[in-house]
């Protein structure tokens, strides 16, 4: 146990490092959600009738914990085949679940520069009030929001560990999970059958924890929906890895797919 | 006669050299199915705070996703030739650069109109936003014109592309930076004044302005100003992308830098 907690932190804070040295990930990262966040501004500041400046601020902060999951967690296990060490990752005594979670956690990590940014964005250039209701709280839902995400880029690199063109198709659902899991969107704005799908994903609950904590409101739920999550999206991960594993070793193409 | 088949040969070349990486697993998820969902999220943003109506975001994000393909393809009609290794050998050859470098311009333009005229037809139809029968043919005219005056813009990042190697970085920078200030989004009088000025000089803006008026039943002589404008913006970058080429290109000869910038 302490070992695989020590192969998770290690693979965490060496992916994370390394993916602070990619300017695409930065720009992804720190930039984009700047981005989203003037145009929310300016779209709700038009008018008296929308969410508060912080509320948008917030959102389009986890936006950008999803932005560099989406974008990069589905071409995780891709990025180590270009490297060239897929195959080594996979014959090495760890856990391949071991290996690819670390990646995907320190992915949405790298979120944590658009939280920064963006609140910083919103403080210096439109005023936005800083006042979080719950530091604390505050404190503990932003780890839980990037690990519930991160895990859930491990449910998409798993999935695709077979395919080529996967972090394309991860890459397509970054604005579908942007509209139904309420970062700028409230779900009662949506069609009813939306709701059912947004709260098996982490975003969801990892905003809704993040907004509460900081604006006001029952944060409690949505850290342990975040939590529960985590366990179901590493057990999905885990069967789909150890399936999609066997399958590449049956058909001696994993470093070809 | 050898000016023409550069142009037009060299173009499609390029085209079929850029799609064949860039497969159907690609294309589909990137250029169809993401701008149908940029139009949904902003829409939706729209319906929260009370904005504007669904065709402002309809009108505004499919004619703003043109700039991903301008943008995107056309650098990488540049930044593909070094990945290749073939930029060199272009660049040694004596084939003229305004039908070398316009002529891999022509198949982004159209695959730009492709994008934006798909997003527009498929995001009205999701959204329940209708067009008048008359204003279609206008609105075709008007998409081609921002996918022209994008490619343009295109030209100076594809330029930059000969000194530069994070070229989808600044891709994505551009992408952005048009979202926030062509209009897509905030319509240009609800802009800052100093980001209204900055508008004027973008492309995309007066297509955008141009296509919504004529997706509210404006005829085209009506918009022409601002088509006029639109083409003009993309000729004064195409130009300046042109001359940034030939400059980086001399640039590169001068300090043996072609294939490690």
């Amino acid at each position: 146990m302490i070992q695989a907690a020590r192969v998770f932190w290690m693979g965490f804070v060496l992916h994370f490092k390394n993916l602070s040295a990619s300017p695409f990930m930065m720009v992804t990262a720190a930039i984009w959600p700047l981005v989203y966040a003037t145009l929310a501004f300016l779209m709700f500041r038009a008018t008296h009738q929308a969410p508060s400046l912080l509320y948008a601020a917030l959102g389009a902060a986890v936006m950008g914990i999803w932005s560099t999951t989406a974008t990069s967690a589905g071409g995780a296990i891709q990025q180590q085949r270009w490297w060239g060490i897929l195959e080594i990752l996979v014959a090495s005594p760890t856990r391949l679940i071991l290996v690819l979670a670390p990646i995907t956690t320190a992915i949405a990590g790298i979120g944590i520069y658009s939280i920064v940014s963006t609140l910083l964005w919103g403080r210096l250039l439109f005023g936005v009030p800083l006042h979080v209701e719950h530091p604390l709280l505050f404190a503990v839902s932003i780890p839980a929001a990037v690990i519930s995400i991160g895990l859930l880029g491990l449910v998409l690199a798993s999935t695709f560990v077979v395919y080529r063109s996967a972090s394309n198709l991860a890459q397509a659902l970054e604005y579908p999970v942007w509209t139904i899991t309420g970062m700028l969107i409230p779900l009662s704005l949506l069609p009813g059958w939306v709701t059912p799908i947004a709260w098996v994903l982490a975003p969801t609950w990892g905003m809704r924890a993040v907004r509460h904590a900081a604006i006001g409101g029952e944060v409690a739920t949505p850290l342990l929906l975040c939590a529960a999550l985590s366990v179901a999206y590493a057990a999905i991960a885990a069967v789909l890895l150890h399936h999609f594993e066997r399958l590449a070793r049956d058909r001696a193409s994993l470093s070809l797919t | 006669m050898t000016s023409l088949r550069v142009f037009f040969l060299g173009g499609l070349m390029s085209y079929r050299a850029l799609f064949a990486f860039m497969s159907p697993a690609v294309f589909i998820p990137t250029l169809i199915v993401t701008p149908i969902f940029q139009i949904l999220l902003f829409a939706y943003i729209g319906r929260a705070a009370h904005a504007r109506s669904d065709e402002f975001y309809v009108v505004g994000n499919a004619m703003q996703y043109a700039a991903v393909p301008c943008l995107f393809a056309m650098t990488q009609t540049i930044a593909g030739e070094r990945f290749q290794q073939t930029l060199g050998y272009i660049l040694v050859s004596p084939a003229g650069r305004l039908p070398l470098f316009l002529g891999r311009s022509l198949p982004v333009i159209l695959n730009g109109f492709f994008v934006a005229g798909f997003s527009l037809i498929v995001g009205g139809l999701i959204l329940g936003v209708t067009f008048p029968a008359s204003s279609l043919l206008p609105l075709a005219l008007v998409v081609l014109i921002a996918s022209l005056s994008c490619t343009g813009l295109g030209l100076i990042n594809a330029g930059l592309g000969l000194r530069i190697r994070e070229t989808s970085v600044l891709s994505n920078i551009l992408v952005g930076i048009l979202l926030i200030f062509c209009g897509a989004n905030v319509a240009i009088s609800s802009l800052p004044h100093w980001m209204a000025r900055i508008s004027s000089w973008l492309p995309l803006t007066h297509a955008i302005e141009a296509a919504r008026a004529v997706a509210g039943g404006s005829s085209l002589t009506s918009v022409q100003g601002l088509i006029g404008r639109e083409l003009g913006v993309g000729l004064i970058y195409a130009l300046a992308g042109l001359a940034i080429i030939r400059f980086f290109e001399t640039q590169s000869r001068r300090h043996a830098s072609l294939g490690i910038a």
